[in-house]
């Protein structure tokens, strides 16, 4: 090859663009090495590894805030975009790993390879958020799915999580079908995967708009991600999913690779289709509706609280989708905080699940929690602080992000569209009270001796209640960031 | 620089914190918990010191320092912000002070009682809610502090919460502060949408200053809105015609009545219009309306303070008479004046209160240790006590002589610069003059009969508890003979210059004009008389006050049977103000029992026929759609493949079709 060509070639590769995620996949190999020397049922030394890894990769990106880097050709950018999402995605993965040594062992799975996974998932998450490229996003998803698909199924035998892994890899499969299909479609249309050379093309040849390959392509694409973040009617898998996978798992799924498909599906929908906007806007304006209803009215009968949580993230999914409704600053910005502060409350109420479950979880529904706040008195009121957070109620994080995501929807001109949203918050109130009604006007059935308080979990909770409450208390800070994050 | 304010507010919700969580189980010793709870106070007036002396110091008399910010929306950009001026300074210094001193008095007064912690965290939350309250650079932060001391009053003055009274009063305090915080909210609001219009989007005081003449002088929505806004501050300072819980609110523990109903909180609403004093100078009415219900409020009040025999509800009525004082300042344009009286007020009403828990505390011991079950804060059990608790009566005495008005006490300075600008201000009135001079020389007679009768003449304890009464510990009476010194010399930083024959000069006046001066002038309020005039009056207020002193000299400790045959010969009068003018009587009828008679007419009818019948149905259609819905969650893979397709079968055709 002529020697300027290579010179070339490098100069655009900037591995610093990609930096993150290879810290966390070099981590992630060097635990799978350093396993291979240790006797099977040793799992601390990589819940050390793996959190020291997310921790040097958050400094990492904290470093690199305000200062994107662009590498592979325009294939990468990690810009303050990514650099918010990355910090989401590690707040997901740590708070996960936090509460799942605990978990595992109780399940008789103390298998040290679990957190490899959680690491690859997490660095392919990370690709989906700085990915400007079809095909960048494309490898992402699937590093992060095919991670997702063997942590779901992590418990080979027992058969709901066979269950889980199996549905979500075949369903997954066929919705990444149909993404290929439209990033072909696509590619036809304009001869490039490139996301800005897509939107220029496109915004000059005003022609293909209305052609009807570009609006296949453009369908296409969106079911691509509205089925990783459980958008009605590609939302099917979830509660299933959910519900069968390991407790950790069901947590960083709901937080993390969600919050990566927002990403990815921001960033192509404001970079490729923009000129596209009235029509995309008035299709996810329906579907965050129907999101929004079929989650909640479908939480409203569940007696399993872990399958109550995952209809209850498939009615947050609709919240956010409100927000690439209104599809302006506050609106963008406001998923970004979202993310983030769903992370927190999601992630700690299922870090309680994790503790108040007895081995097999059958013991996880409203009647098993009859009067757990006052044994339980710490868990009981971090508990209350996640739901109220769910729920939308002040001082909570969940509040603001509702308030900024709505004020968005308001400021672009859709009322009813927020009108809607507050409503359905209203309805989610049932559900979630719930929980609480059980949990302190119930007599309780049993003392929940079982309950035990290791200190990773509590730490994990911790955490997320700091969160849940800074965000609510002082979200002017991380709201100021992620307004210099989005475009 | 100011850039550790936060500490300020930072010790009291550190310590209320600590002893709330940790205080049950893990402190539990009663001198770690007070010693935590006062100390955290005392940290924050050391801190408030430091800066009041810096800013003494410092010519940019107005600093904001933002902690952080809260929500930005739109172009509403609110902070985590705190404004350090003059007037939060003297303020804050009032209550971290007297807050100090009565977090350390409650450690002689709590001691042994049941849940001592709760009690500590509770006060300390209440300092540091008031701290936000005063330091609050918007509206907002204000109101978070405002809801908070209130939601601490609640707690507080429900402190018994095992006593039936004591949980109704502190309900009926809540309840009708909520009336006043409604006010609050609704001034807020107008004030925020009207400058809003003209382009300001903002709820600083800074900008509210600033901008506030774009809401046009003497316009109805700058009227409206500082109405709405005075509501408030009768809600939280007990005037009329909300001021009917702040007797009830003396079911709380004394040193609580002495600093959330005495000395800080009920004050607020003085402050707050402090706050505003742009906003409210631009409406004549409001200030006449101010200053009219301030006077009707001091006089009412005294007036019910002449017969009562429960040592703290004199000294209720007697803060809810002083506050109306307060606000005459206020209405007539006295700012100075007003932040002067809510000074003095402090030092000697907090004493007051906490000599009269003195005493209680006494009473209930001696009373206790002879098995009586006779009401310790009755005062008819009292008298003689003076050779018992000799520091309690010195203390009271000072007190008494400072609130009465008696030349060089605090409170002659403060109450006759009132007296003065009421007289001869732009804003005044000879009415409000009137009424306010006659109100001083009743506070003269009800706190000298108050005096009398627990101190002087024949001790009607009951003979078994009578030799038990005894002066209370350290802790106790070190507070009270700081106040009663503060109450003594307090006044000097404001001297009048009519009698300024040394040439101190009003020290208060320069102190404050930074914040109040540049409104006086924009909106030509002041007090232009000779100087001769001023001495004149001083001199009649001064003859009201020893009348007073000297008619209940005359009836309580010369003739002491003289009260007695007053009350036979006017007994229907004495019954009616005995009964407070029946006030309580007047709202339960009008607006309690109307009130619960609409809400069962609503239960009845409404809520169980209208709403429940909507919300089951609601609820019904939803379980159906919600078990209908349920029912396409097969489980087969198959089945939601086959939703997917149909989703983007559907979708790809409404586009291209179209």
């Amino acid at each position: 090859m002529d020697n300027n060509l290579v010179q070339i070639a490098l100069q655009n590769v900037n591995m610093w663009a990609i930096m993150p995620s290879l810290i966390l996949i070099c981590f992630g190999m060097g635990l799978l090495l350093i396993n291979v020397f240790l006797p099977r049922g040793t799992t601390k030394h990589a819940v050390w590894i793996s959190l020291i890894g997310l921790v040097v990769t958050g400094l990492f990106v904290f470093k690199g805030w305000g200062d994107p880097q662009y590498g592979f050709n325009d294939a990468v950018a990690l810009d303050n975009f990514a650099a918010f999402f990355n910090i989401t995605f590690l707040v997901a993965a740590g708070l996960t790993i936090l509460m799942s040594d605990e978990y595992l062992r109780r399940e008789g799975y103390p298998v040290s390879e679990y957190y490899p996974l959680v690491l690859f998932t997490t660095a392919g998450a990370m690709w989906m958020a700085s990915g400007t490229d079809m095909m960048t996003i494309f490898l992402g998803l699937e590093v992060m799915s095919v991670g997702l698909y063997v942590l779901a199924g992590f418990f080979r035998n027992q058969v709901r999580s066979n269950e889980a892994g199996l549905k979500y890899f075949l369903l997954g499969a066929f919705s990444t079908g149909f993404l290929l299909y439209g990033i072909a479609l696509i590619y036809g249309v304009t001869g490039s995967t490139r996301l800005t050379e897509i939107g220029i093309y496109l915004n000059a040849h005003t022609s293909l708009l209305g052609n009807p390959m570009t609006l296949a392509g453009l369908v296409l694409i969106a079911i691509g991600f509205l089925f990783k973040i459980a958008v009605v009617p590609f939302h099917m898998w979830t509660p299933d999913v959910y519900e069968g996978a390991p407790t950790p798992i069901t947590a960083f799924m709901s937080a993390g690779p969600k919050a990566a498909a927002f990403a990815s599906f921001l960033r192509i929908m404001e970079y490729c289709f923009f000129s596209l906007k009235p029509e995309w806007t008035a299709m996810l304006w329906v579907l965050a509706v129907l999101t929004m209803v079929v989650g909640n009215v479908i939480a409203i009968t569940q007696t399993n609280i872990k399958r109550m949580l995952a209809y209850s993230s498939i009615a947050h999914a609709g919240y956010a989708l409100v927000g690439m409704v209104a599809a302006n600053e506050i609106g963008y910005s406001g998923i970004l905080f979202y993310m983030l502060a769903y992370a927190f409350m999601n992630i700690g109420a299922f870090a309680v699940l994790v503790l108040a479950g007895k081995k097999g979880e059958d013991n996880l529904t409203l009647e098993g929690f009859s009067g757990f706040g006052y044994k339980r008195p710490f868990l009981g009121v971090a508990m209350t602080i996640f739901l109220f957070s769910l729920m939308g109620l002040p001082p909570t994080a969940g509040f603001a992000g509702k308030f900024y995501i709505f004020a968005g929807a308001v400021k672009a001109g859709y009322l009813w569209l927020a009108v809607i949203g507050v409503l359905n918050s209203a309805v989610s109130l049932y559900y979630y009270l719930r929980v609480m009604v059980y949990m302190y006007f119930r007599d309780p059935l049993e003392d929940y001796a079982w309950v035990s308080m290791p200190v990773s979990v509590v730490v994990s909770i911790v955490i997320a209640i700091a969160g849940s409450l800074y965000l609510g208390i002082v979200p002017g800070f991380v709201m100021e960031l992620a307004k210099l994050a989005v475009f | 620089m100011y850039d550790k304010l936060w500490l300020i507010p930072f010790f009291p919700l550190i310590g209320s914190i600590i002893n709330g969580l940790l205080g049950k189980r893990f402190i539990k010793s009663e001198k770690a918990i007070g010693a935590i709870g006062t100390g955290a106070v005392f940290l924050s007036f050391l801190v408030t010191c430091r800066y009041f002396f810096q800013l003494l110091g410092d010519t940019e008399k107005v600093h904001q320092q933002v902690v952080a910010s809260w929500m930005s929306v739109g172009k509403l950009q609110v902070d985590w912000g705190f404004l350090f001026d003059p007037l939060s300074a003297l303020m804050l210094m009032v209550v971290c002070g007297v807050g100090s001193l009565i977090h350390l008095y409650s450690i002689g007064y709590m001691h042994g009682e049941e849940g001592f912690y709760r009690y500590f965290s509770y006060l300390n939350l209440f300092i540091f809610s008031m701290i936000m309250l005063v330091l609050g650079n918007n509206a907002l932060v204000m109101f978070i502090g405002w809801e908070g001391v209130g939601l601490c009053s609640y707690l507080l003055i429900g402190y018994y919460f095992e006593k039936q009274s004591a949980g109704d009063a502190a309900k009926k305090a809540f309840v009708m502060n909520r009336v006043g915080d409604f006010g609050f909210l609704l001034g807020l609001f107008t004030i925020f949408w009207t400058l809003g219009s003209h382009g300001i989007w903002t709820v600083n005081f800074v900008d509210f200053s600033e901008h506030g003449h774009l809401l046009g002088v003497g316009s109805t929505v700058v009227t409206v809105a500082t109405l709405c806004f005075f509501l408030g501050a009768t809600g939280k300072s007990a005037q009329l015609p909300l001021y009917t819980w702040l007797p009830d609110a003396m079911e709380g523990p004394t040193p609580v009545s002495a600093l959330i109903h005495a000395a800080t909180m009920v004050t607020a609403g003085v402050y707050m219009i402090g706050r505003m004093n742009v906003l409210f100078a631009m409406s004549p009415t409001t200030m006449g309306v101010v200053a009219a219900v301030g006077a009707a409020t001091a006089i009412f009040a005294a007036s019910i303070g002449f017969a009562q025999n429960d040592i703290k509800r004199v000294l209720a009525y007697s803060t809810v008479s002083q506050l109306g004082f307060m606000f005459v300042a206020m209405g007539v344009g006295a700012f100075t004046a007003g932040i002067f009286h809510l000074m003095t007020h402090a030092f000697f009403k907090a004493c007051l209160f906490l000599g009269s828990g003195s005493v209680i505390h006494a009473m209930h011991h001696a009373l206790h240790h002879a098995h009586l079950d006779d009401d310790p804060q009755d005062m008819r059990n009292m008298g003689g006590l003076r050779k018992h608790m000799p520091v309690t009566w010195a203390t009271f005495g000072i007190s008494c002589l400072a609130i009465a008005g008696l030349p060089f006490f605090a409170g002659f300075f403060s109450k006759d610069e009132i007296l003065w600008w009421a007289f001869a201000s732009t804003r005044g009135s000879l009415v409000v003059w009137g009424i306010a001079a006659f109100a001083a020389g009743m506070t003269a007679f009800y706190m000298f009969r108050c005096l009398y009768m627990t101190f002087y003449g024949k001790q009607k304890t009951d003979p078994k508890a009578k030799d038990h009464v005894h002066e209370s510990p350290w802790v106790i009476t070190l507070p009270l003979v700081v106040l009663a010194g503060l109450a003594t010399v307090g006044g000097f930083v404001g001297v009048p210059h009519a009698i300024d024959v040394v040439h101190i000069g009003n020290k208060l006046d320069a102190f404050l004009a930074p914040v109040f001066h540049h409104t006086q002038e924009l909106y030509q309020i002041e007090a232009h008389g000779a100087a001769s005039t001023e001495i004149m009056l001083m001199v009649f207020s001064v003859v009201v006050a020893l009348i007073g002193i000297g008619i209940a000299t005359t009836m309580y400790l010369k003739n002491p049977e003289l009260p007695a045959k007053f009350t036979s010969t006017f007994s229907r009068l004495h019954r009616v103000v005995f009964n407070k003018w029946y006030v309580d009587e007047i709202y339960d009828a009008m607006f309690v029992n109307t009130t619960k008679q609409f809400g069962n007419f609503c239960w009845k009818f409404f809520d169980v026929k209208i709403v429940d019948g909507i919300v089951n149905g609601v609820g019904k259609v939803v379980n159906v759609l919600s078990a209908g819905l349920r029912h396409t969650q097969t489980g087969l893979f198959q089945n939601y493949a086959l939703a997917m397709v149909l989703g983007t079968v559907v979708m790809v055709a409404i586009y291209i079709l179209n």
